[in-house]
């Protein structure tokens, strides 16, 4: 049976973790084709239904990556964003995913080896969680 | 109506086309939904490229773009242009990055880069068809500007805008301009001396009316292109003003090589500025050997410093003038004497006697003495033979190393740092010298070692890109606000809450209220989407259909 490849969403934010990804890239640092970037202006536009969307219809894990607190290009839009997904992880019992299948982190645009880190380690750890079965568990 | 999609795949000659096998992409972009044209081109971004997406756009009358390359953060402003150009409104345009984010991250991974290539395609076609026409406002821009560092870069990129009659700050750390310039013995290939040159560069500084800054430091910038603030501590005393561009030239640093090849034990061992300092005291040095790429070119510091080797071949050549009777050898494992002037001088040096022998990284020379440093051995690369050189003076040839503010104000900034912690700028053909944040530009050692020509270049160059803004008075802004659905917005004033801007108010229509976006004051960042209860506020291109369109194609099967 070929290994789990499980397909996760990253929401970037324009100035600070999208950069820090695209400087991965120009360095050629590898790691595992799993994350698929959206890209958003600010962390802050992420809407905690974005999340609980994806994993509900069958998304194995998302990432959600803005600027680091006091750097973000919009003052305080990560504010919202540290707020919002606190919250929304405490839910997550209640709406029956786990909450490893999350992970919120700031990466600055000149981070590229963190971004890297960053994918890396929530790419081993949503595929030691396995597929997401909620879709089948709820059938 | 359809929307009519074309999708434009990049091979970006071999940079996408190694890993993501392009021609499989096509084929599948074109059985996406609404898609009626998809193609790839080597080169999306050449004259033929973008030539070739505009001529097709009309043929297929196709009203919405895909292109799937590299990083909008660059590319973007091009690729919108040609949608313009071709006569689509240049907001029905979504990039999809299948380099930085794909086949540069995953070089060993052709099939599952390829998979994932198709997928990212997929999102951005599910994105584009739901994109609607947007027109972009103007914003003004604050006719000032302030460069960040008094060495030659930073005087001469101030002067330039000074004299273009821009307001222009300089701000420098130090208590006098001149940079690490104004600490050479001499200066290189020019007959003048660098104290000479660093005073008439004073002088034009202050002759051109430039605001000049010393022992200042920066507190802290704020803002975006046409409007920053800018804090500085001026001898412990606050200043504000406002600009509307940056230029960062904040030079860098010779690294002082302690606990290498004795430097630091032995007084005889010394760098190769504390050489330049000697010979400007006209203190003699007597047998000199110099060692090229110490602390640079090995693991740790892997970027070669481009400068140092003719600092070598300017410095050994003043020994000799001064010293006639001394022996000079210069011991390196490549000589960077890049230039057809450079590489004359090097010739020259050879023909005037300087003698140049290689080692390698695996056997660097070793060094004996007691008191003093007195001899090196070193296994010669093409002789192959082990080398005795007594010597009276060590020359270690070290590379520039970034300045230590850098990391500071790269946060300030919002610019990145490269992985060596040089300012790294937007792209080295398409966008030199300036940032991928609008508004912020680059020159000098800032960016990497650099020689003084060069530096100039660059300075005149990052001064020229930094008028364009200012010259215009105005800079067109990204249309992507924020707007509220009337209809459905209750009015709660959450979304006043979280707009950092305060670019939200609530507005009375037909005795409901309502919140509403200023659009001058809205800076697109979105917010306060996240923060409505019934999605009644949205973003222009970033709306909750079009972000959940691409969620759902991970959701559903290929």
């Amino acid at each position: 049976m070929p290994e789990f490849e499980p397909r996760i969403l990253a929401f970037c934010c324009n100035w600070c973790s999208y950069a820090g990804a695209d400087l991965a890239g120009v360095s050629r640092l590898q790691m595992p084709p799993n994350i698929h970037i959206i890209r958003v202006m600010c962390s802050g536009n992420v809407k905690p239904e974005y999340v609980v969307k994806s994993l509900v219809e069958g998304v194995d894990g998302v990432l959600v990556l803005g600027c680091h607190i006091g750097d973000c290009h919009y003052i305080s839009g990560n504010h919202r964003t540290i707020k919002r997904f606190a919250l929304l992880e405490r839910l997550m019992d209640d709406l029956g995913i786990d909450k490893r299948r999350i992970r919120v982190d700031w990466v600055s645009a000149s981070e590229g080896e963190k971004f890297q880190k960053v994918v890396s380690e929530f790419v081993a750890q949503v595929k030691s969680l396995g597929p997401n079965d909620i879709r089948r568990d709820a059938a | 109506m359809e929307p009519r999609i074309g999708v434009f795949i990049c091979h970006c000659g071999s940079n996408i086309a190694n890993t993501v096998d392009v021609e499989e992409v096509v084929r599948y972009a074109s059985t996406l939904p609404d898609v009626v044209h998809a193609d790839h081109n080597m080169y999306s971004c050449s004259e033929d490229g973008v030539g070739s997406i505009k001529a097709k756009i009309k043929e297929k009358g196709i009203d919405r773009v895909v292109v799937a390359a590299c990083t909008p953060r660059t590319h973007e402003p091009l690729f919108r242009n040609a949608c313009e150009a071709a006569g689509i409104n240049r907001y029905l345009f979504e990039f999809v990055n299948i380099r930085e984010h794909c086949s540069w991250i995953h070089m060993k991974e052709r099939e599952l880069a390829t998979e994932k290539a198709k997928r990212l395609v997929r999102m951005g076609v599910a994105k584009v068809a739901l994109l609607t026409p947007q027109e972009e406002s103007e914003s003004p821009v604050v006719k000032s500007a302030a460069v960040i560092g008094g060495g030659v870069s930073g005087m001469t990129a101030a002067i330039s805008l000074a004299d273009q009659g821009f307001e222009t700050h300089l701000i420098e750390k130090g208590s006098e301009l001149g940079g690490l310039v104004k600490d050479l013995g001499a200066l290189f290939p020019s007959e003048s001396t660098p104290l000479e040159f660093v005073k008439t560069m004073r002088d034009e500084t202050a002759a051109s009316g430039v605001r000049i800054h010393l022992s200042s430091e920066i507190k802290d910038i704020q803002g975006y292109i046409g409007n920053f603030d800018v804090t500085i501590s001026e001898n412990g005393k606050e200043e504000k003003f406002k600009v509307g561009v940056v230029i960062t030239a904040t030079g860098a640093d010779e690294l002082k090589p302690v606990g290498e090849y004795g430097y630091g034990r032995y007084p005889n061992v010394i760098t190769q500025s504390e050489l330049e300092k000697k010979l400007a005291k006209g203190e003699r040095v007597g047998n000199t050997v110099m060692i090229q790429c110490v602390g640079a070119r090995q693991p740790g510091r892997e970027y070669c410093s481009r400068i140092c080797c003719m600092t070598a071949i300017k410095n050994a050549g003043r020994i000799l003038a001064l010293e006639p009777k001394s022996r000079v050898v210069v011991v390196h494992r490549d000589i960077m004497s890049y230039n057809a002037r450079n590489e004359a001088l090097y010739r020259k040096s050879m023909e005037d006697g300087v003698t140049y022998l290689r080692y390698t990284l695996e056997d660097k020379p070793r060094v004996e003495g007691r008191d003093r440093a007195e001899k090196i051995t070193l296994r010669e690369e093409t002789l192959d033979e082990d080398i005795a050189l007594p010597f009276d003076t060590l020359v270690l040839s070290t590379p520039l190393v970034p300045n230590p503010d850098n990391g500071k104000l790269q946060k300030m900034l919002k610019v990145p740092l490269d992985r060596d912690g040089f300012f790294l700028e937007a792209h080295v053909k398409l966008r030199p010298v300036e940032f991928a944040t609008d508004g912020v530009f680059i020159c000098g050692c800032a960016r990497w070692p650099s020689d003084v020509p060069e530096c100039i270049s660059q300075a005149g160059a990052a001064a020229a890109k930094a008028s364009i803004p200012l010259r215009a008075g105005k800079v067109r802004t990204e249309a992507i606000t924020a707007e509220v659905d009337e209809t459905t917005c209750t009015g709660c004033g959450n979304c006043i809450a979280t707009c950092a801007y305060g670019a939200i108010s609530i507005v009375e229509v037909e005795g409901m209220r309502v919140a509403r976006v200023n659009l001058a004051q809205c800076k697109g960042c979105g917010a306060c989407v996240g923060s409505c209860h019934n999605g009644s506020i949205q973003q222009r291109g970033f709306t909750e259909k079009q972000l959940i369109s691409m969620i759902d194609c991970l959701t559903e099967g290929d």
